[in-house]
C-alpha cells in the first residue's frame, strides 16, 4: 500500500499530460479513454433525443413537437445510440483496455491503427452530428428503401457517410483484436486459459469484420441511389426495395451480438470474480460465443416475415432463430450454476450483474416470441419489438457495460468510487428501465406501432409510465457520470486487485504501467483459478 | 526471445518481442481485412445475381454495349501485373533492392495501364448516354429500365474497384519510397508482403468483374 | 382506469390462434425466468461470503447437466418453431372462395376497392363470417397493412403484390394501422376496419351510386391501353390470349412454368420481359409508370374476371363482341 507521501509511480496515465500525448497516443489504454469520452457523449446525444421521444408520448395528440421533428428524434436517437454507442461501448472501451491486458501483451497488435480507429469513429460521429445540426434525417435508423432513396428530403446522404466512416473504425477494432488475441498471448495462455471475456470479444470481432462491410455497401448504394437515382432499390426504376433489408439485416442482426457479446463477456468475468469461483462449463461458455457469431449470421430473414419474403425462407429463419437461441440459455444457466457453492459478496459491479441477469431474461426470453412467426405477425412493428430490442442491446448490455466499468474503474483509473451511490445508482437504473420498456411489451401487444408520432387514447396510460420510467432511468444513468467524474480526480487510491480477482489485469499495478506490466507474465494456470492457498490478501 | 538479432531488429515495433511475430501479426491482420473486402463486394455481387436472374434479356443487351476487347485488354494488364508483384515480393525478400525497384515501377505502370483504360471505356459510355441518371438512353427501349440497373451495378462494381486501384498505386508508391531508401530487407519486408496481398487480391476481384459484366450472353 | 385496455380485442379466426401460441410461450418464458431468478437468489443468499479471504468451492462443469440444459431448451424452441410455422401458414393460405378486396397503401391513407367498385378511403367494410382477402400494393413507399384486433399484418411493397386474409368474427369497430415507417405523417395513416353483419354489409355495398365494377372498368382500361391489339380473345394476336389463363399454369419459354396469379399478373405488366410465355416473342414493353397502383389492380380483376371463361375458343366466338 502506498503512503499519501510516496511519489506516484510512473503509469501510463502520468506519464504525460498534454493534449497532444492523448492525441497521438498509440497506448491501447488511453485510446480507451479517448473512446469512454466519444461514447459517452454520443450516449448523452442519444439520450437527449430519447428523452424528446418521451415527452412527446405523454399525450396522445402529438402536440409538442411537429411530426417531422419527432421523426427526426427518433431516426437520430436509434443512429446515435446503435452507431456511435452500443456498438462500440464495451468493445472500444473496456475491450480496448483488457483484451492486451487480460493475453499479457504490451498493447495491440497495431496501435497505429487503433487510434485511427478512434479518428475514424469521431469522423464518423461528426459527420452525423453535422447532419443532426443541419436539419436532421427521417428515415428512421434502419433507412428502408425507397422511402430513403426516393421520397425522404432530409440529410439521409450526410447521415449514411457518417455511418459508413464509423463502420471503419468497427472493422479495425474487430481486426486487431483478433490478430492480437492469435499472435500476442503471454507464454502458457493457451486458448483454453482465455477468460471469457476474450473469447466473447473474439466472437464479436469476426461479425464485425464479417458484417459491417455489407451494411457499409448498402448504406453507400442508398447514397448513390439518392445521388444518382441509379434505380437499384427503386422499384418505380425496376429495383428492389426488399433488396436493402436483406443487406441490411445481414449485418445489422449480428450487429446485436456485437453489443451483447462483449456485455455477456463481462458478466462471465464478474460472475467468477464475485463467486470466487471459475465459471461453471468453461468450453460451453466460450464456445457458445462463437456459435452465436456464427449462427447469427443467418437469422436475419426473421425481420421480414412480412415484408414478402418467401414464406419457405421464413421457415428456415425462423428455425435458425430459435437454434440461436440455445447458445444464451446456455450461458444463463451456467452463470446461475457458477453461483452454486460460491463466495457471493454484494459489491457494486455484482449488483450490476444480478441487473444485467434480470434484463437479460426479459429481452432474451421475448425474442422467443418474435421467432414464432405466426406470433410475430402480430407484433412486428409495434412497441413490443421496440421494449425487446432496447431489453437486449440496451438493458441488458448497459448493465454489462456499467458493471464492467465499475469492476474495472480502480484499475483503468487507479482511483475508487462511493460504493454507496454506486448501488443506489444500479438500482435506480433497473428499476427505471423496467418502468420504462416493460408497459411497451403490453402495448406493443395491444396494437401500437412503433415510429407513431399520434396515437390512440386508450394507449395514454402506459405511455405515461414508460415516460416516468424513462425519468427514473435518465437519473441512474446520470448519478455514474458525476461520482466517476469524481473519483476520477478525488477518489481514494485503488490498490493492485481491489476485489481478490484472478487475471493478469489485477497483477499489475493501478492504473498499470506504460506497457502493462512490469515484469512480462508469464500463464501457468487456466482462468479463474480461485483456491484458498491464492486467495489474495 | 530466442533471437537476439530479431529483437535488436529497428523494425521491431516496441510491443512485439520478435520480428517473427510481427510478420505473423501483419500477415493474418492483412488476410482478415481481405476478408473484410470481400464481404464488401459480396454487397454488389448480391445485386448483380439478383438482377441479373430478373433481368435476363436485359443483361445481355447491355453487356453487349462493353467493349470485350478493352476489357480483356485490361485483365491482362492486371495478371501481368500480379506477376511483376509477385517478383517485386521475391525481389524484398531476397533483399535486392534493384529489383525491387524495377518490379514495383513495372507494377505501377501497369496498374496505370489499367486505369487509363477504364477512365477511357468510361468516357465512352457518358459519351453514349449509359451513364445511369436523367441522361441515360439506351437503344432498345424494352430494356432501358434493367439497362439502367446492369450500368448501375457496373458503374458501382467497377468504380469501388477503381478506386481500390488508385489506394493500391498510393501503396506502391510509398513501397518505391521505401524500396529507394534500401528499407527492405530479407529480414524485414512485410510492408512488400502485405501490399503484394492487397495487389492480388484487388487483381482477383476484376477476374471476377471480367466475365460477369463483359461477357454476358457470349457463349 | 376501467377502459384501460390491458389485452387486444380478438375479432378474426386468426386471433385465437395467434393468441393461444402467445400465452404458450407466455407460459413457458416465465416458467424459465423463475426458475433463474429463483435460483439465483437462493444461491447468491446460501452461499455469501462468511469471512473476506473465502473462495467458492471449485465444482467442475458436468457434462450431463450441460447437455440437458441444451437439449430441454432446443426441444422446446423446436415445438415453438413449429406451433409459431403452422399459425402462419395457416395465415398465409386464404381460402378459395374469399372476397377479395384490392388495397392501395399511399402517403398517408388506405385506398379500397371492392370487386364490386365502392371506393374506400381508410375505412374497410367487411360481412361478419366471410373470409376477406386484401390484395395489397403501393404506390409510393413500403406501408404496412395492420389490424391489431385480427393480428394480421402485411407489407405494402410497391412493385409487387402481397395479399392477407382473415374472417371477422365480431362485429365492431377496429383500428387499421399503417406498421411500417412511411414519412412524415405516418402516425396519420391510420383507419378503421368495421365488421358487419352480413345482411347489414350487402345494404352498405348496395348503398350509395352505383359504380362500375372493378372488371368493367378494368377491360375499358384494356382497350384504352391498346392491350386488346396484341391479347385476342382467339388466340391469333402477338400475345397470348388472357380468357382462362388465371389460376391455369403456363409453360414459360426456356422451360419451366408458373402459376399465374395476381403477382405474375403484376410483373408480365410491369417486367414482361421476365417470364415469357412459350411459344410468344418478348415484344411487350413494360407498363410501369403508365398505369397507376388503382388502375393496376383494375386490369388484374378484369384478367381474373376473364377465368370463368374457357380458354379453348372456338374461331366462332365473337372476340369483337364484348360480353356485358
Amino acid at each position: 500500500m502506498q503512503t499519501a507521501a510516496a511519489p506516484e509511480p510512473s503509469n501510463y496515465l502520468n506519464v504525460a499530460h498534454t493534449v497532444k500525448s492523448w492525441l497521438l497516443t498509440r497506448d491501447h489504454k488511453r485510446i480507451a479513454i479517448l473512446y469512454l469520452l466519444g461514447i459517452t457523449f454520443f450516449f448523452a446525444v442519444g439520450g437527449l433525443f430519447a428523452l424528446g421521444i418521451r415527452l412527446e408520448l405523454l399525450t396522445p395528440a402529438g402536440d409538442l413537437f411537429e411530426s417531422e421533428t419527432y421523426n427526426k428524434l427518433f431516426t437520430m436517437h436509434g443512429v446515435a445510440m446503435v452507431f456511435f454507442f452500443l456498438l462500440p461501448s464495451i468493445p472500444a472501451t473496456l475491450g480496448n483496455f483488457l483484451v492486451p491486458m487480460m493475453i499479457g501483451a504490451k498493447d495491440l497488435a497495431f496501435p497505429r491503427i487503433n487510434l485511427l480507429s478512434w479518428y475514424v469513429y469521431m469522423i464518423g460521429g461528426l459527420f452525423t452530428l453535422a447532419a443532426a445540426l443541419l436539419g436532421g434525417v427521417d428515415t428512421g435508423w434502419t433507412f428502408y428503401t425507397p422511402y430513403s432513396t426516393a421520397a425522404s428530403n432530409t440529410h439521409v446522404v450526410l447521415t449514411g457517410v457518417g455511418v459508413f466512416i464509423s463502420g471503419f473504425s468497427s472493422i479495425l477494432t474487430g481486426l486487431n483484436f483478433i490478430v492480437t488475441i492469435h499472435t500476442m498471448r503471454a507464454p502458457g495462455m493457451t486458448w483454453d486459459r482465455l477468460p471469457l471475456f476474450i473469447w466473447s470479444h473474439y466472437a464479436a470481432s469476426i461479425i464485425m469484420i464479417l458484417g459491417t462491410p455489407v451494411v457499409a455497401i448498402a448504406v453507400l448504394l442508398v447514397a448513390l441511389e439518392r445521388l444518382f437515382h441509379i434505380g437499384i432499390f427503386d422499384p418505380n426504376l425496376g429495383g428492389d426495395p426488399v433488396l436493402y433489408q436483406h443487406l441490411f439485416w445481414y449485418y445489422s442482426h449480428p450487429a446485436v451480438y456485437v453489443m451483447v457479446l462483449p456485455g455477456m463477456g463481462v458478466i462471465s468475468e464478474l460472475v467468477a470474480a464475485f463467486a470466487r469461483k471459475a465459471v461453471f462449463g468453461y468450453k460451453f461458455v466460450a464456445y457458445s460465443s462463437l456459435g452465436i457469431a456464427v449462427i447469427g449470421f443467418f437469422v436475419w430473414g426473421h425481420h421480414m416475415y412480412v415484408s414478402s419474403q418467401s414464406i419457405y425462407a421464413g421457415l428456415l429463419f425462423s428455425i435458425l432463430t430459435y437454434t440461436v437461441a440455445i447458445p444464451s440459455a446456455i450461458k444463463v444457466f451456467n452463470w446461475t450454476a457458477t453461483l452454486y457453492k460460491g463466495s457471493i459478496s454484494f459489491e457494486s459491479p455484482m449488483i450490476y450483474v444480478f441487473g444485467f441477469i434480470g434484463l437479460f431474461l426479459v429481452g432474451g426470453l421475448t425474442g422467443l416470441y418474435l421467432g414464432a412467426m405466426g406470433l410475430d405477425v402480430h407484433v412486428h412493428d409495434t412497441y413490443f419489438i421496440v421494449a425487446h430490442f432496447h431489453y437486449v442491446m440496451v438493458g441488458a448490455t448497459i448493465m454489462a457495460y456499467m458493471g464492467g466499468l465499475h469492476y474495472w474503474w480502480p484499475k483503468i483509473t487507479g482511483r475508487m468510487y462511493s460504493e454507496g451511490w454506486a448501488k443506489f445508482a444500479a438500482l435506480t437504473i433497473f428499476v427505471g428501465f423496467n418502468l420504462t420498456f416493460f408497459p411497451q411489451f403490453i402495448l406493443g401487444y395491444l396494437g401500437m406501432p412503433r415510429r407513431y408520432h399520434m396515437y390512440p387514447p386508450e394507449f395514454q396510460v402506459l405511455n405515461v409510465l414508460s415516460t416516468a420510467g424513462a425519468t427514473v432511468l435518465g437519473v441512474g444513468y446520470a448519478v455514474p457520470l458525476i461520482y466517476f467524474t469524481w473519483s476520477f480526480f478525488r477518489g481514494a487510491r485503488a490498490p493492485a486487485n481491489p476485489w481478490g480477482a484472478t487475471g493478469l489485469e489485477w497483477q499489475t499495478p493501478s492504473p498499470p504501467p506504460l506497457e502493462n506490466f512490469t515484469t512480462p507474465p508469464v500463464v501457468t494456470q487456466p482462468a479463474y483459478a480461485y483456491a484458498e492457498e491464492n486467495a489474495v490478501a | 526471445m530466442h533471437s537476439p538479432d530479431a529483437i535488436s531488429h529497428a523494425r521491431l515495433q516496441h510491443h512485439f518481442d520478435t520480428l517473427e511475430q510481427q510478420q505473423q501479426a501483419s500477415t493474418l491482420g492483412m488476410w482478415l481485412f481481405l476478408a473484410t473486402e470481400l464481404l464488401f463486394f459480396g454487397g454488389m455481387f448480391l445485386a448483380y445475381t439478383l438482377y441479373r436472374a430478373w433481368y435476363p434479356d436485359a443483361w445481355v443487351a447491355a453487356s453487349h454495349h462493353l467493349d470485350v476487347f478493352w476489357g480483356a485488354f485490361n485483365t491482362v494488364a492486371l495478371i501481368l501485373s500480379s506477376f511483376t508483384m509477385a517478383m517485386a515480393v521475391h525481389a524484398a525478400q531476397t533483399g535486392s533492392r534493384q529489383g525491387q525497384i524495377v518490379f514495383l515501377v513495372l507494377t505501377m505502370a501497369l496498374g496505370t495501364v489499367f486505369l487509363g483504360v477504364k477512365a477511357m471505356e468510361y468516357a465512352d459510355k457518358f459519351d453514349h448516354h449509359l451513364v445511369p441518371g436523367p441522361g441515360f438512353l439506351f437503344d432498345d427501349p424494352r430494356y432501358a429500365r434493367a439497362a439502367q440497373i446492369f450500368f448501375s451495378v457496373y458503374f458501382a462494381m467497377t468504380g469501388v474497384h477503381a478506386l481500390h486501384m488508385v489506394i493500391g498505386l498510393g501503396l506502391l508508391l510509398w513501397l518505391l519510397a521505401g524500396a529507394r531508401r534500401g528499407t527492405f530487407t530479407a529480414e524485414y519486408n512485410t510492408p512488400v508482403e502485405m501490399v503484394g496481398l492487397y495487389w492480388h487480391f484487388v487483381d482477383i476481384i476484376w477476374i471476377f468483374l471480367f466475365p460477369l459484366l463483359y461477357l454476358v450472353g457470349h457463349h | 382506469m376501467g377502459n384501460i385496455p390491458l389485452f387486444p380485442q380478438q375479432a378474426s379466426n386468426h386471433a385465437t390462434a395467434v393468441d393461444g401460441l402467445y400465452f404458450f410461450i407466455i407460459s413457458v418464458t416465465a416458467f424459465f425466468a423463475l426458475l433463474v431468478v429463483v435460483l439465483v437468489t437462493i444461491f447468491a443468499v446460501r452461499y455469501r461470503r462468511r469471512h473476506a479471504a473465502e473462495v467458492g468451492t471449485p465444482v467442475h462443469g458436468a457434462l450431463l447437466l450441460e447437455i440437458t440444459w441444451s437439449v430441454i431448451p432446443l426441444i422446446i424452441a423446436m415445438v415453438m418453431f413449429y406451433w409459431g410455422a403452422t399459425v402462419f401458414f395457416a395465415m398465409s393460405r386464404p381460402p378459395q372462395n374469399a372476397m377479395e378486396i384490392y388495397t392501395v397503401g399511399k402517403r398517408w391513407m388506405w385506398k379500397f376497392q371492392h370487386v364490386t367498385g365502392q371506393r374506400e378511403i381508410n375505412e374497410l367494410h367487411v360481412p361478419v363470417g366471410t373470409p376477406v382477402k386484401l390484395l395489397i400494393g403501393s404506390e409510393d413507399v413500403i406501408h404496412s397493412v395492420f389490424v391489431p384486433a385480427f393480428r394480421v399484418k402485411m407489407d405494402a411493397v410497391p412493385g409487387r403484390t402481397t395479399s392477407l386474409w382473415f374472417t371477422a368474427t365480431k362485429p365492431g369497430q377496429y383500428h387499421l394501422f399503417c406498421a411500417e415507417y412511411c414519412g412524415q405523417r405516418h402516425s396519420g395513416m391510420i383507419g378503421s376496419v368495421y365488421v358487419m353483419e352480413p345482411a347489414e354489409f350487402q345494404t352498405w355495398l348496395a348503398g350509395g351510386a352505383p359504380p362500375a365494377n372493378m372488371a368493367e372498368a378494368g377491360e375499358k382500361l384494356f382497350t384504352d391501353l391498346a392491350c386488346v391489339t396484341c391479347h385476342h380473345e382467339d388466340n391469333t394476336g402477338r400475345g397470348p390470349s388472357l380468357r382462362g389463363v388465371f389460376g391455369s399454369t403456363a409453360r414459360m419459354t426456356g422451360g419451366g412454368s408458373v402459376t399465374v396469379d395476381e403477382a405474375y399478373l403484376r410483373e408480365s405488366i410491369v417486367n414482361p420481359q421476365a417470364k415469357i410465355v412459350a411459344g410468344y416473342q418478348p415484344l411487350m414493353p413494360t407498363f410501369q409508370g403508365l398505369v397507376s397502383e388503382e388502375q393496376m389492380n383494375m386490369l388484374v380483376a378484369y384478367i381474373k374476371s376473364l377465368a370463368s371463361r374457357p380458354a379453348e375458343t372456338d374461331a366462332a366466338a365473337p372476340a369483337a363482341a364484348p360480353p356485358q
